[in-house]
């Protein structure tokens, strides 16, 4: 039986590479295309247009002292607060989505599918401009109190799901043992249901705030006074004035300051997630 | 513990012709059985025949479609009945062990305390920490569940249940998913429980351990309890074809009946009426009717 099964085996081909002679083969190859890609690339650029027009210095000393402090403050305001309303609205509609309570849970999925399917420049205009058919309606804190609505109501259809899960997460048998030893309903929730819960959402809440951070952006087509100007609003308006994109380079670098120091944090916080899993 | 003295004082549990159903399966099909205090009673019956169910309807954490349960005199499925209160008063211990994984192993035994019986953080702790020793893991009070093996999980299971001070103790198969090597400590833990005179109410596949400890078995088999009555009786002489059947097979994993391959089938394919049980043991349909098989 052993010789007729080497015997079937097929002769080596010469000419023909082994799958991972092959591969071998292909990573130099895309090496190769990469490298030289990278060459035109500095070759081809107009660098000193690109420093002149970038990071000139002369535009990166003023961005830095007509206001870039107030713009960033704005920024952040923008964002947390935001973040917040949509922290508290979010919480409300995944209880009201996991309630047994029929209407609750359509008024909730209604919501949620409703501003997930618009644009959220387009929410933001339309609480911008809502003073235009209603002159009676004040929002406080204006701007701020517009923008946080605004983005609020949008995030907080994103942060509904996603608590939602959270909360779907911690198996049945948690609140088996929770209420097994006597605790009311409310009481497993809040001592059983809900840390666990937080665990879970924290890395992807985390980065729905990274998302609103660079969503108060949108904040520049509403018509807000210097005061209320935040990065991006902040350094086209310097941009103009100077004829430079320098002032909006450093408004970049700006969020990449908050941003990736933010993203760093998810990816330890998941891997570490999965660690204990 | 061959023999269970007679009890003039009210049972702690008292079930009257238990049914339950999911949807169209009729789980449990008029259970009749009384606990008394300090008394050991297992479950034992094939996978499937509703021992959980029976169990989870005691603290009613399964709803009984009809009939009714007792605890201390009180009858649960009672709408205006306080069920927190009665679940206070009894442990439950459950086969995947359940602990809070967030939680050290101290605070799964002292949240409950804290939170339900509102006693003082140290009157808490000092209880968990006594029975954190009576389960044999004093030193482990500050370590998580995920650094336990799942023997010490299920006894700090056991811990936080005893914290409580529970006049009654249900534990769902409390061994089935531990390997073993480890059975044996949680099963000496509830030995020695059993012996300082809780009353417990244990669905078990450990035999042995039934054979020791219980004052009565009970065989489940179907939605019926089909015998019931003193360990040595029911396991080591059953009066029934199907506990016969369903021993033989427990105690003697090897055996192969011949009715195994039939009784496999006809599980499979429930609408076959059989009419002899020596040959398919495992037909779920109730030849017994309800209520019958008691005593
Ligand atoms: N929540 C539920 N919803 C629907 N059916 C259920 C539910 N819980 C149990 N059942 C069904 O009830 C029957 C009895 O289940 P139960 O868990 O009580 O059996 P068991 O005797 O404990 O079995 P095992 O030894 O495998 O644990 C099974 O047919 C099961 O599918
Ligand atoms: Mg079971």
């Amino acid at each position: 039986m052993s010789t007729t099964a080497t015997s079937e085996t097929p002769a080596p081909v010469k000419n023909k590479l082994s799958p991972r002679r092959r591969a071998q083969r292909i990573r130099w190859i895309q090496y190769a295309v990469l490298v030289l890609v990278v060459l035109a690339l500095i070759l081809t650029v107009d660098w000193k247009a690109v420093h002149t027009s970038f990071f000139n210095a002369e535009d990166i000393k003023l961005t830095f002292t007509s206001g870039l402090g107030t713009a960033v403050k704005n920024t952040l305001l923008y964002t947390v607060g935001a973040f917040v309303i949509g922290l508290i609205l979010g919480t409300i509609l995944a209880l009201m989505r996991l309630s047994s309570v029929g209407p609750y849970r359509w008024i909730a999925t209604a919501w949620i599918e409703f501003f997930r399917g618009l644009p959220a420049l387009l929410v933001l205009l339309v609480f911008g401009t809502l003073s235009i058919p209603f002159p009676g309606l004040v929002i406080p804190f204006d701007p701020y109190g517009t923008v946080w609505l605004g983005l609020g109501i949008v995030a907080s259809a994103y942060m509904a799901e996603t608590i939602r899960a959270g909360i779907q997460a911690v198996s049945k048998g948690q609140v088996e043992a929770a209420r097994s030893l006597g605790m009311t309903a409310g009481a497993a929730t809040r001592k059983v249901v809900l840390p666990q819960a937080l665990r879970v959402v924290i890395p992807p809440l985390t980065n729905e705030l990274i998302l609103l951070i660079k969503d108060s952006s949108l904040v520049f087509i509403l018509g807000i006074s210097a005061g209320g100007f935040e990065l991006t609003k902040y350094g086209r308006d310097l941009g103009n004035q100077t004829a430079s994109l320098t002032p909006l380079t450093v408004a970049g670098l700006c969020y990449l300051f908050i941003t990736l120091p933010l993203s760093l944090l998810v990816r330890r916080m998941e891997a570490r997630q999965k660690k204990e899993r | 513990m061959t023999s269970t003295p007679t009890r003039t004082e009210a049972p702690i549990v008292e079930v009257t012709d238990l049914h339950k159903s999911f949807g169209s399966n009729h789980v449990l099909q008029g259970l009749n059985t009384t606990i008394q205090q300090g008394e050991v009673v297992c479950v034992i019956g094939p996978s499937g025949s509703g021992k959980s169910t029976f169990l989870r309807c005691i603290n009613l954490l399964e709803e009984p479609t009809s009939g009714s349960i007792k605890v201390g005199g009180e009858e649960v499925t009672d709408p205006d009945c306080d069920i927190d209160a009665i679940r206070r008063n009894m442990g439950m211990v459950f086969q995947q062990f359940n602990l809070f994984p967030h939680l050290s192993v101290l605070e799964n035994c002292t949240v409950a305390q804290t939170t339900v019986l509102k006693r003082s953080k140290e009157e808490a702790r000092a209880k968990a920490r006594e029975n954190l020793e009576k389960v044999g893991l004093s030193e482990k009070a500050d370590a998580y569940p995920a650094q336990l093996s799942g023997g010490q999980q299920q006894r700090v299971a056991i811990a936080r249940a005893l914290s409580m001070d529970p006049q009654l103790m249900l534990f769902d198969e409390p061994t089935s998913a531990l390997d073993p090597e480890l059975v044996g400590d949680v099963l000496s833990v509830m030995r020695r429980l059993a012996s300082e005179g809780m009353t417990m109410f244990v669905v078990t596949h450990e035999m042995a351990f039934a054979r020791e400890v219980a004052d009565r078995v009970i065989f489940l088999d179907g939605g019926y309890i089909v015998e019931e009555g003193d360990p040595h009786q029911v396991i080591g002489a059953p009066r029934e074809e199907r506990t016969k059947t369903f021993l033989q097979r427990v105690l003697d994993p090897t055996h192969v009946d011949p009715g195994a391959e039939d009784a496999a089938y006809s599980k499979r394919h429930e609408g076959d009426a059989t009419s002899d049980n020596v040959v398919k043991p495992l037909d779920t349909h109730g030849h017994y009717g309800g209520g019958a098989g008691i005593g």
